[in-house]
């Protein structure tokens, strides 16, 4: 039997020569990555397993991400028992405030990412790096516990659905338009247990950075992996940042998929999700006056120099809304560095935003922007569930980095190609 | 493993933030998270919760983030057995993992309200409505599965040497 690109990457590494959807296999895991929140349940269960190593000092990875720098004192000790940890352990990818980055931005640009890799993660965000070629999922503090102490993760073998894009996107429409697009036709459970295969000759088009975007939100359709057809962009992105040997799939001719969709990127518009939930999507035909008080930029999913230019090219010389509070959070040092030399934290100051060092906070209403009772942000993150930003009753517009500058500057929820 | 308990219903894309909201994420003591418990979306629910209750829910229960918490908070809160359409796909490995019961059947969501009485056999993957004398069967778990479950969760299969 034929297989899809993600079933080729799991066969690979589970020893078998083929595979197929509803198979249950055990996995040999290439990176096992947990930040601040999942790691401390996970340790607690690696101490019952009774080992005293970690499977790879090089392949367990931290990242102090969420509640970092620290919110509070309970924060401050899950941390200092995740670096207790890897330093006990000799964990060498162990990355603490000073050195960390939002997770998801932090690997690939560390160069820890390799196509073919199969990667867990014990977060929901981890499905990002298929945009690179990767199989990767996120899972529990006890998968990656068990993956920790063992290197290996069970699997059901997923189906999967087919995207063939086509075309070019249009100016200020992203990956994340993209993504959200397709969640609102979709649904969030539309690609539920299954893997989101993204190939045709679009792909091309799209910046590695869009793929990403896109893979990210994966999991808001309920897959279990999102991942990209590898070409000479991912290719070129990867070896400047590992040496790595790349191993690409493609899927067979003859691959079986559950639903094949052609998207045509050029007919992407902005897209807007509103609350509560990411398949609420709408288009700017759609959208009429809704008043904001917050805007975020930043987090996994839209935290990375293009998009934290993209805001700044449309922030420029100008001052956001009074009433709005504007807050933009480069995902990683190295992004924030470049923001600076380049002037954009300029622009953001400027304009009368503040910029955040690298953190998860605001996006699930930890810290660093907190929404009180019925109040509004326009948000690059990734959910928009009830009370996921503060208050149960405040609301989260999911949008790109485009959308979300220009509503910061409108005061409203505004079409960047209209600003 | 056989369960009897009272039900308390909720709809669909019950999210893990509704489960346990990310501000109590600064702790994984069990009993701490179960005293939050689907606070953003009862408010009573560790009010009217007792051990042993079921939960029943719609489509894609438990979508949303990879926080163990949200099943630990269910479990930890007493709740025996989680009965949905579906769901999503990191609460459904977090849950056996950790040894909470899980079992999707739409049919029998359908035939179950909030307050009912219902007994289920996890083996055999038979509900039995005792409110209404109604009965539904599902799929049991693979027994790649059950294993796990049995075994008490997956630490305890790798413990076993079986995952090697």
């Amino acid at each position: 039997m034929s297989m899809t690109m993600t079933q080729k990457i799991l066969a690979s590494h589970a020893g078998l020569d083929k595979v197929e959807a509803g198979q249950l296999i055990l996995v040999n895991l290439d990176r096992v990555l947990g930040n601040d929140i999942t790691s401390p349940v996970a340790i607690k269960e690696f101490n019952k397993i009774g080992v005293d190593k970690v499977y790879d000092k090089e392949k367990v990875t931290m990242v102090m991400d969420h509640f970092a720098p620290n919110k509070d004192i309970k924060a401050a000790e899950q941390c200092k028992m995740c670096r207790e940890f890897c330093n006990d352990k000799e964990v060498t990818h162990f990355y603490d405030v000073g050195r960390m980055g939002i997770e998801h931005a932090l690997l690939p640009e560390k160069g820890l990412i390799v196509s073919g890799d199969v990667v867990i993660g014990a977060d929901s965000h981890t499905c990002t790096y298929g945009a690179l070629g990767a199989f990767s999922t996120g899972v529990g503090s006890t998968d990656m516990a068990c993956g920790m102490a063992t290197g290996k993760a069970w699997f059901k073998v997923p189906s999967a659905i087919k995207f063939v894009l086509k075309g070019k996107l249009n100016k200020y429409v992203s990956g994340k338009d993209v993504i959200l697009h397709i969640i609102g036709k979709i649904g969030v459970d539309g690609a539920l247990y299954k893997s989101m295969e993204f190939v045709g000759e679009g792909v091309s088009s799209l910046t590695i950075y869009d793929r990403l975007t896109i893979c990210n939100m994966a999991i808001e359709a309920g897959a279990k992996n999102g991942i990209f057809e590898v070409d000479e962009e991912t290719i070129a992105y990867i070896k400047e940042r590992s040496d790595r040997e790349i191993v690409s799939y493609k899927a067979d001719e003859d691959a079986v998929y559950d639903e094949v969709y052609e998207i045509d990127l050029s007919a992407i518009k902005s897209t807007v999700a509103f609350p509560h939930l990411p398949e609420n999507t709408k288009t700017f035909d759609e959208i009429g006056d809704i008043k904001i008080d917050q805007v975020v930029i930043g987090s996994c999913t839209n935290g990375q120099y293009k998009d934290i230019e993209e805001a700044a090219m449309i922030l420029k010389d100008r001052k956001i809304a009074k009433n709005v509070r504007a807050i933009i959070i480069p995902a990683t040092q190295d992004i924030y560095l470049k923001a600076i030399e380049n002037g954009l934290v300029k622009i953001f100051i400027d304009a009368g935003c503040v910029v955040s060092t690298p953190t998860c906070g605001p996006c699930l209403g930890g810290y660093m922007g907190i929404l009180a009772a019925g109040e509004r942000a326009v948000a690059t993150t990734n959910r928009n569930f009830v009370g996921r930003m503060g208050h149960v009753t405040s609301e989260v517009y999911l949008a790109s980095p485009a959308v979300a500058a220009a509503s910061a500057i409108a005061g409203k929820i505004a079409d960047p190609a209209k600003i | 493993m056989k369960f009897t308990g009272k039900v308390i219903k909720y709809g669909d894309n019950v999210d893990t933030d509704v489960i346990i909201p990310a501000r109590y994420l600064n702790t994984s003591d069990h009993k701490e998270l179960a005293s939050h418990c689907m606070e953003d979306l009862d408010k009573d629910f560790t009010k009217r919760v007792e051990v042993g209750d079921i939960m029943v829910a719609g489509d894609n229960f438990g979508c949303g983030s990879s926080r163990e918490h949200a099943p630990i908070a269910i479990k930890a809160s007493g709740i025996s057995l989680v009965i949905a359409n579906t769901f999503a796909r990191i609460f459904y490995r977090n849950s056996i993992n950790i040894g909470l019961a899980i079992l999707e059947c739409p049919e029998a969501v359908a035939n179950i309200n909030d307050g009912d009485k219902v007994e289920a056999d996890l083996d055999n993957g038979i509900i039995y409505n005792l409110t209404t004398g109604k009965e539904f069967k599902t799929q049991p778990f693979p027994e790649f599965i059950q294993k796990i479950i049995t075994n008490g969760g997956l630490i305890e299969s790798i413990k076993k040497g079986e995952l090697n």
